[in-house]
């Protein structure tokens, strides 16, 4: 599809829109409709269109699959992390209220540190998927 | 009697949509029509789940100034967890129907079947 | 009453799109139409107030399952159905009696958006008076999800996770090995 040329041009101007639009859901989860799951899963749809106008293989020259298995085991370890360093500190297990000097700011930095672990799983592994499906059969 | 039907027509609408969705996965043979009769399915109860929680003349569970009643957030809570699963376990039972593909030659489930009894 | 009017309107479209997959034969049109319906119930929970289970929807359902099932068609080849050879009575008769008994079972349900019902009534309004002191966070789905009940979401992102490990275990090599009757030939 790279001889298309309006789809050339669309895929180069359209690919940051859509990347910005995945952190703005992402970080404004707490204040409207919006959190880590739908970020992740747009954030993911931004590199399936442009591996879908590209090509698999320029796709997988920026993005190589190494960093998406890395990316995705961060998330999860960025999760359970925040509650690990909150048993550490001395309260329960994910118990926010520890994070900072008064529960309100602790209560924010917990809700935004673990959406941002949820949102880099979901993208990198929505990514893997799809890598692993146009892949096949190619040697 | 009215009042019954006008109470309830969402629910046997969303019962008729479950009823869709098992009848594909039950009756029909080819894989990928399976799968997507399982989404559908999916897909109905949770519109089920939501109706429950739906409150008149409430908005939605985002506390802003001026609104008094709110939708339940409980059941969005739940079927948002419950929309992630589902695509997992999709994409898992797309890769199955691949590999069944490479190993069989062919996704209708009878000629699977047969192969197995020849062997 | 406009509330109304759409709802129906659309639960008429839903159940229309999915008489039409039963019906269908040709993959890529059941495939289509699948993203359709998706569509559709990310449009009626707008209409039933339910703004982020919506979002997810729309994205998920109409975006990455559709692109992962073109991509199996892709790989699998065939387009069209096999026609089926008999006609399916006793799958019928099971989901004619499964639907009957299910709309026995809601006349005791409450009437669709009672604010008196139990489910509005047992631990809701808790969430929803406590939520904006406890977690500082004005979307109350976000502050259950990540605050109240965040160890189950811990346990969401490990399935997504492990789904990810076996889709790369199945088909994450690169070769496709032909299939065996073709190797004895």
């Amino acid at each position: 599809m790279k001889h298309n040329l309006i789809l050339r041009v669309i895929a180069k101007y359209l690919f940051p829109v859509i990347a910005l639009f995945a952190f703005y859901v992402q970080f404004h989860g707490d204040y409207g409709p919006g959190g880590g799951f739908q970020a992740g899963v747009i954030l993911s749809v931004a590199f399936i269109f442009y591996a879908l106008v590209f090509g698999l293989k320029t796709t997988e020259e920026i993005l190589p699959p190494y960093v998406l298995r890395i990316l995705a085991s961060c998330g999860v370890l960025i999760y359970a992390g925040v509650g690990v360093v909150t048993l550490l500190i001395g309260g329960n297990f994910l118990d926010y209220n520890r994070l900072a000097l008064n529960p309100a700011a602790g209560q924010h930095i917990g809700i935004l540190v673990i959406e941002l672990g949820v949102g880099i799983t979901v993208s990198s592994v929505m990514l893997m998927i799809f890598y692993a499906f146009a892949g096949r059969g190619r040697s | 009697m009215t009042d019954i039907i006008l109470g309830h027509y969402n629910y046997w609408i969303v019962i008729l949509l479950m009823m869709a969705g098992f009848y594909t996965v039950i009756s029909r043979s080819n894989l990928i029509k399976k799968i997507a009769g399982i989404n559908i399915f999916q897909t109905s109860v949770f519109l089920l789940y939501i109706s429950i929680g739906y409150v008149e003349q409430g908005t939605a569970p985002i506390i802003a100034e001026g609104y008094i009643t709110y939708s339940n957030p409980l059941p969005h809570v739940l079927i948002l967890t419950a929309i992630v699963v589902g695509v997992a376990t999709t994409a898992l039972g797309l890769a199955l129907v691949v590999r069944i593909r490479e190993a069989y030659g062919t996704i209708e489930e009878d000629e699977i079947h047969d192969q197995d009894r020849s062997l | 009453m406009i509330d109304t009017l759409i709802d129906i309107t659309l639960l008429a479209f839903l159940a229309i799109t999915a008489l039409a997959i039963i019906r269908m034969r040709n993959l890529f049109v059941i495939i289509m139409l699948f993203g359709l319906f998706s569509l559709h119930s990310a449009g009626l929970f707008v209409v039933m107030d339910a703004a982020d289970v919506a979002f997810t929807e729309a994205a998920v359902g109409a975006g990455i399952s559709t692109v992962l099932m073109l991509a199996t068609l892709a790989l699998t080849g065939n387009h069209e159905e096999k026609r089926p050879a008999h006609h399916a009575r006793l799958p019928l008769l099971v989901v004619l009696v499964t639907g009957a008994a299910l709309v026995y079972g809601t006349y005791d349900i409450p009437s669709f958006g009672d604010p008196a019902s139990p489910a509005q009534t047992h631990i809701a309004p808790y969430y929803i008076a406590h939520s904006m002191e406890d977690t500082h966070a004005p979307n109350i789905v976000t502050a259950i999800l990540a605050s109240y009940r965040g160890y189950d979401t811990l346990g969401e992102v490990t399935v997504i996770f492990t789904a990810g490990i076996g889709v790369m275990l199945l088909i994450g090599g690169r070769l496709m090995r032909k299939y065996k009757h073709e190797d004895e030939r």
